[in-house]
């Protein structure tokens, strides 16, 4: 085997998305095109091409929405081929985020497949000469219920044609009749990820690229003063790029561009002195902009004044990484005036956005195509690589490769933030919650509205997660992590409905149930606590049991939770955690299952370790050594109930039982050693701080 | 030092000349396209650049090519053999062992060099093993159970 050149036509091959030019390039505009064509091709060998600006992250999107055209168009699922998030061929999309790839881009996709049903039903009586009451469609092959051996193919009416026809109103198919949905088909990626053959962002190797490494401040705030760049300019093929505040080296090697960028003798102003990761939550109490009321009912006054005693506690939770597997990562190139810009990224469409604005291109001269995304969780919405790579490709005119290093990945992520939560309530002599004053600063108000019956109540939400807040209010960027705002809600929320059901003396769940009306969250809970076998008893009960639900956009989950707690290293060790999770119709239950395993996987590390460390601007976090992440080691036992609840359309799965992980674990704890947590992530340090305070 | 190193990769002879400091990462994936071999971390603490090296499992981005000089390398391009899944790769492909599929090269390779030391592991030893190939998707639970299947079904038999 000798070193490989692919051609240009191999690589071009090689795109995770395909670049097969299909109809010309759509004006990208906010809003899903009305016409069918633009989600669904019908080849001339009967294989069915599905287009969509969904991205395929990990979270299986590339299967399901296959799953959904497929049921509505009547054709096998194996003879779907998903092109994703490419800003050339595929329909419009906002990004794939907040788990709604099923939830809201799944009607557009199952009505347009079923309006495509449709038409070829009516192509296909014509053709044979039958009323389309009389046809049967199965595996994309129309047949005449009433005449043997009268077939047409769809691939036969289509003949790889534009469908012309279109109707008004098609009704989509009744859950009952679904053969595709409810079912867990292989993954499409599965044989290109076990293979190794997954293409990503990174692996785009386009003949003659220069690897880029971008010359970086220490810290948040820092400007440049000067970069002696001599000794990197005498290393043999680099090419060295200063423009405006960039400074670049390039090679064809990735690793002797590393190399040559440790030789740039820079010197930058560092910024005056800041917030560190203990002063934040102080100052982020101050600077907050203005709260809102969110939801309000009762009066708070006489909420209180009907209360026995009023509980008052503050929560808190620190900056958290996405540290996704894959850095962030571009390769662009740029021919005839067009910049093409492989990307790993969550929303296609808003980097073509960016892009053009950077390059001063039109829009329709930037195409961004998505490869395979090692990982998003919300941080991939960000793309500075994307940009970065097409500017130097324009500056040097080669293609160029941006792969971001690990410490890169940490200093430009877009952080979950700092937040801050407060909440006075009290009980009433009967054990009933009488009031409930809550106030969020800078989570954001998703799902901050609490669920259970309490008569006196008011939320308040200040600032958000959103990247576009208040100048100066975050050290860094922020913005959306798994389930943004949802992760500090629930963990405020259900901590202090655990303290009022201590309070009570009444066992946590019962003291759940005594304030439920939502049948939903009722069954979630109840399908939870069978599946877990809880025992009902006051906490702290001293087995290390703990429970919080939630409501996330539309999903309903209850999970629970079993941990020892070392009384004299302070360790946590999570050894079960059951989860029952009500989420409408489910396109894949298999799929749910694995994005349940993963939520409570994942929330392991912002409940227990991962914390971003910062001071004056520097993020201290460099490298997995010190941002400790979920391993192996940390496994629970893993239980998940899914509900089904057919009556209603399919909503989302990416995210919910993640945001119980902080609340379920806390209240663990305290029912193991009676330490109450009021900061995320649960240290050792702080775990034997609250033990000394008792 | 410029030099020229010699290897087998995926059972076929190699050669190389270059930089002898180099590591062995960016030398799989610069110089002979090797893709599946990941950079996470550059600091060999997460595994996603996991190769076999005779029959252990190093991490490429810690290994200068000048180690690699005479022995046997194994990317995830090498295990299957006449395009027929390993069994290990197929029990991550069953069981979905997998989601954005980053880290999978590195963990199946990973799981290849412990079944090659301990044909039947237990759980237990799984975990340690597997413990410093890190995942951010959360597919922990799915991998140990497909190592453990593909142990089962290797039925001792490590290739």
């Amino acid at each position: 085997m000798s070193p490989e050149n692919p051609t240009r036509r191999e690589v071009l091959g090689l795109a995770g998305s395909g670049l097969f030019v299909i109809f010309p390039a759509q004006t990208p505009r906010p809003g899903y095109p009305a016409d069918f064509n633009a989600y669904l091709r019908i080849d001339a060998d009967g294989r069915v091409t599905c287009l969509v600006g969904k991205v395929e992250l990990g979270q299986g999107s590339k299967t399901a929405l296959a799953q959904l055209l497929a049921e509505e168009l009547d054709v096998a699922l194996e003879s779907v081929d998903m092109v994703m998030g490419d800003t050339d061929v595929c329909p419009w999309d906002g990004g794939t985020h907040g788990s709604l790839s099923i939830r809201q881009f799944g009607p557009v996709l199952r009505g347009a497949a079923a309006e495509a049903r449709a038409v070829l039903l009516e192509l296909a009586a014509e053709r044979l000469g039958a009323p389309v009451g009389r046809l049967q469609v199965k595996a994309g092959v129309v047949t005449d219920s009433q005449a043997a051996g009268q077939r047409v193919t769809y691939a036969q009416l289509v003949q790889g044609k534009r469908i012309e026809r279109h109707l008004e109103k098609t009704p989509l198919k009744a859950v009952a009749g679904y053969t595709v949905v409810g079912q867990s088909p292989r993954r499409k990626d599965a044989l290109d990820k076990v293979t190794g053959r997954a293409k990503y962002a990174g692996d785009m190797a386009v003949p003659g690229t220069l690897h880029a490494r971008i010359l970086r401040p220490p810290a948040h705030g820092a400007t440049l003063k000067d970069a002696d760049t001599t000794a990197a300019e005498k290393v043999a093929g680099v090419r060295v790029v200063k423009d405006g505040d960039m400074v670049a080296v390039l090679h064809e090697r990735r690793d002797v561009a590393d190399q040559v960028l440790d030789l740039i003798k820079a010197r930058f102003d560092r910024p005056r002195p800041g917030q560190d990761d203990k002063t934040i939550f102080d100052h982020l109490l101050k600077a907050a902009p203005e709260g809102r009321v969110v939801d309000q009912s009762g009066d708070i006054v006489q909420g209180a004044q009907a209360s026995e005693n009023l509980v008052e506690k503050t929560y808190l939770n620190s900056y958290v990484a996405h540290a996704a597997m894959e850095t962030h990562s571009a390769t662009a190139m740029i021919e005839g005036g067009k910049v093409t810009v492989w990307v790993g990224t969550q929303s296609p469409f808003g980097v073509q956005q960016q892009v053009a604005q950077a390059l001063g291109f039109t829009p329709q001269n930037v195409r961004v195509v998505t490869p395979y995304v090692g990982g998003g969780f919300g941080g991939k919405s960000a793309a500075r690589q994307a940009i970065e790579a097409a500017r130097l490709a324009k500056l040097t005119g080669k293609p160029v490769q941006v792969v971001w290093d690990r410490a890169e990945e940490f200093f430009y992520d877009t952080f979950r933030p700092a937040a801050v939560v407060t909440i006075v309530s009290g009980l009433t002599r009967a054990g009933k919650i009488s009031v409930w004053d809550y106030k969020v600063y800078c989570a954001g108000d998703r799902e901050c509205k609490q669920f259970y019956d309490i008569p006196h109540q008011r939320t308040v939400s200040a600032g958000g997660w959103s990247g576009a807040s208040t100048p100066g209010l975050h050290p860094f960027g922020i913005g959306p992590w798994r389930a943004p705002s949802v992760n500090t809600n629930t963990f405020a929320r259900e901590s202090h409905i655990d303290i009022l059901a201590n309070k009570a003396g009444v066992d946590p769940v019962e003291f759940r149930l005594g304030h439920l009306s939502d049948k939903r969250v009722r069954r979630v809970l109840e399908a939870a606590a069978k599946q877990f076998d809880w025992k009902p008893a006051p906490t702290p009960s001293r087995r290390g049991v703990g429970v919080a639900c939630a409501i996330y956009l539309g999903t309903y989950v209850a999970t629970m939770a079993e941990v020892t707690v070392d009384k004299s290293t302070g360790r946590v060790e999570v050894k079960r955690v059951v989860c029952a999770q009500d989420q409408d119709v489910t396109v894949s239950p298999d799929g749910s299952r694995q994005q349940m395993e993963s939520s409570i996987t994942m929330g392991l590390g912002y409940a227990l370790t991962e914390e971003v460390r910062f001071k004056d601007g520097e993020v201290l976090e460099r490298n997995f050594d010190t941002y400790r992440i979920p391993r192996f080691s940390w496994l629970p036992k893993i239980e998940t109930v899914l509900i089904e609840n057919p009556e209603t359309p399919a909503s989302g799965c990416g995210e919910p039982p993640i945001v119980t992980m902080g609340a379920v674990v806390a209240n663990a704890i305290f029912d193991a050693v009676g330490a109450r947590m009021f900061q995320l992530p649960m240290t050792p340090a702080r775990i034997l701080e609250a033990l000394k305070r008792g | 030092m410029q030099r020229t190193i010699s290897f087998t990769l995926n059972g076929k002879p190699a050669r190389v000349t270059v930089d002898d400091q180099r590591t062995l990462l960016w030398v799989l994936r610069g110089d002979f396209g090797l893709t599946s071999v990941k950079f996470g971390c550059g600091a060999a603490l997460c595994g996603a650049c996991t190769v076999i090296v005779e029959k252990a499992a190093v991490r490429s981005c810690a290994t200068p090519i000048k180690d690699v000089a005479g022995k046997r390398v194994l990317t995830i391009e090498g295990l299957s053999q006449d395009r027929e899944l390993h069994p290990i790769q197929d029990a991550f492909l069953k069981r979905h062992a997998f989601q954005c599929g980053f880290c999978t090269p590195g963990m199946i390779l990973s799981a290849y060099a412990l079944l090659l030391k301990t044909p039947r592991p237990a759980r237990a030893e799984i975990i340690r093993h597997m413990d410093d190939n890190l995942c951010r998707c959360g597919s922990h639970v799915r991998i140990v159970e497909a190592i453990q299947e593909a142990a089962g079904s290797m039925k001792g038999g490590a290739r």
